[in-house]
């Protein structure tokens, strides 16, 4: 009964974030914009492999590589700790609550109707990567053409959920965007972001390898630029679902904890 | 002159008093500068674990250039942001009217009505890097090239504070603005390298559309003694001819004012 009722109401709510995300397009675009990280460091990294290769790594491989993290990350990207944390201040979730659906299908379905719309800007940088980069910085086993869009809906989920988690948090502690800030910071160290995870030293790593923030970013983007083999991308396709499973459930935890907890604000 | 020093300390003593009220931040903001100083430090040590130098910077020069880009972020967060954020606020919600009627300059009350002093922590993390980054030189800087970086902060704090009063300027045409403070954060994420290292249409942007290269770069290499003293007056004249493009876009946009709401 209660399933019929989500699947039922959510083309609705799909239909509605996709006409705001249209309303809004400006600020849309401002924010895609601030996904600059991956373009500084590219100019970073091909400034120093100018004269010779870091640890294998030529200017073009850097250039596909932070391209490919461009792609992604435009697909991955959530703002729910935001969402969440304004929504608690300005007393806006106690109108959430009492809606007959649970909040957590409302957000997918917002967050997921902005897809198309980043999709409309990354798909031109990814055209960019395929012309620009043909020699051997782009995935063309078929089989892995396939896990690509498993493994991006993976990373994905994990962003999705793991903000669930920290956003849920500002139920209980009032404001929970500085915990965000920091586990920023972590993703960007282990996920590939700022560094790819080969160039890191081999205990962050090896560290990365059991983290959720790979499977966010470096994992997809290795795969889009060709970096893995066929018996690597089904194993850590594995490790990425499982972690996909276990976020689920504790930010489903969390929001239910949190939802006991809070108490409305301002109205 | 003395009224506006008696206002910014008035100013200055409200936000601590806030301050104080959130005593937890001070752990919180602590405990977060010293994580980004390290954050900052990874990519340069693996950058320079394999290499001696990066488009003519040594690990300690660069390591000043990012003990600069510390402390801008620091002024930033702590001095121009929080003020500024709040005027679009006002014009959205037809309170600038408030500050208007005031009998001081808007532009000076608006642009220090709040500070945030748990910043200061940003720059404790910046004099450590540069500590660090001289100890490793084996030198200390000579007073002349502090004195004549520390013309050049200001020349820095100039231009960062003009874009700002251009972006809040243009509030009064689009209303709505809280992302472009996030969208410039995000391009001053680029200043935390040297200029040097962005090439072509990235360094033209850098020295002259969004001058990243005079706020980190110069005062950078002012403090390290290798910069001529004709770029610095140059960086210097830039960043005046810059403010005063900030303030007559600002008197031209309060002048297209016509007050929301109320």
């Amino acid at each position: 009964m209660r399933l019929r009722h989500v699947v039922g109401a959510f083309p609705a709510l799909f239909r509605v974030g996709l006409m705001e995300a249209f309303a809004y397009r400006a600020e849309f675009f401002v924010w895609m914009l601030t996904t600059t990280m991956p373009l500084v460091m590219m100019a970073l990294w091909t400034a120093v492999a100018a004269e010779a290769p870091f640890q294998g790594f030529g200017p073009g491989d850097f250039v596909a590589y932070y391209l490919a993290a461009l792609i992604v990350r435009t697909l991955t990207s959530c703002w729910l700790v935001w969402e969440i944390n304004q929504q608690v201040r300005m007393g806006y979730l106690s109108m959430m609550l009492l809606r007959p659906i649970h909040p957590i299908f409302f957000y997918a379905a917002e967050h997921l109707a902005a897809v198309p719309m980043r999709a409309a800007v990354a798909v031109p940088v990814a055209l960019i990567l395929l012309i620009t980069s043909s020699h051997g910085h782009v995935v063309t086993d078929p089989v892995l053409i396939a896990v690509l869009p498993v493994a991006i809906a993976g990373a994905w989920f994990i962003t999705f959920f793991s903000m669930m988690i920290i956003g849920s948090l500002a139920m209980m502690i009032d404001r929970s965007t500085t915990i965000w800030e920091v586990w920023f910071g972590v993703f960007a160290l282990l996920s590939g972001y700022l560094v790819p995870i080969k160039l890191l030293p081999s205990w962050m790593g090896e560290l990365a390898r059991w983290l959720p923030f790979r499977y966010m970013l470096g994992y997809p983007v290795e795969l889009l630029t060709g970096m893995t083999t066929r018996g690597a991308a089904f194993a850590e396709l594995g490790i990425q679902w499982a972690m996909v499973v276990v976020l689920a459930f504790f930010g489903v935890r969390t929001w239910n904890a949190g939802v006991k907890r809070f108490e409305a604000f301002g109205n | 002159m003395r009224r506006y020093i008696y206002l910014v300390w008035i100013q200055l003593r409200a936000s601590l008093a806030m301050a104080m009220q959130y005593r937890a931040d001070f752990l919180v903001d602590g405990v977060i500068s010293l994580w980004w100083m390290l954050w900052t430090l990874v990519p340069l040590a693996i950058v320079f674990g394999r290499q001696q130098a990066v488009a003519g910077w040594s690990f300690p020069e660069a390591l000043v250039v990012a003990a600069w880009f510390t402390l801008l972020r620091g002024v930033i967060e702590g001095v121009v942001n929080p003020s500024l954020v709040a005027i679009a606020d006002h014009i959205r919600m037809g309170t600038l009217d408030f500050v208007l009627v005031k009998p001081a300059d808007a532009q000076f009350l608006v642009s220090t009505s709040k500070f945030a002093p748990w910043k200061v922590f940003d720059v404790v993390a910046a004099v450590a890097m540069a500590a660090i980054a001289f100890t490793r030189m084996g030198r200390a800087p000579a007073p002349i090239d502090i004195a004549a970086s520390l013309v050049l902060l200001t020349a820095g704090v100039t231009i960062l504070y003009s874009i700002w009063i251009l972006a809040v300027s243009a509030a009064f045409w689009v209303v709505k603005l809280d992302n472009l403070a996030y969208l410039f954060s995000s391009i001053f994420d680029a200043a935390r390298w040297p200029l040097d290292v962005f090439r072509g249409v990235w360094k033209i942007l850098f020295t002259f559309v969004i001058p990243l290269g005079l706020m980190t770069t110069y005062p950078a290499r002012a403090l390290l003694g290798t910069l001529a003293p004709a770029s610095a007056a140059l960086a210097f004249g830039g960043a005046l001819a810059f403010g005063a493009l900030a303030r007559f876009v600002w008197t031209r946009a309060l002048a297209n004012y016509t007050s929301a709401s109320s």
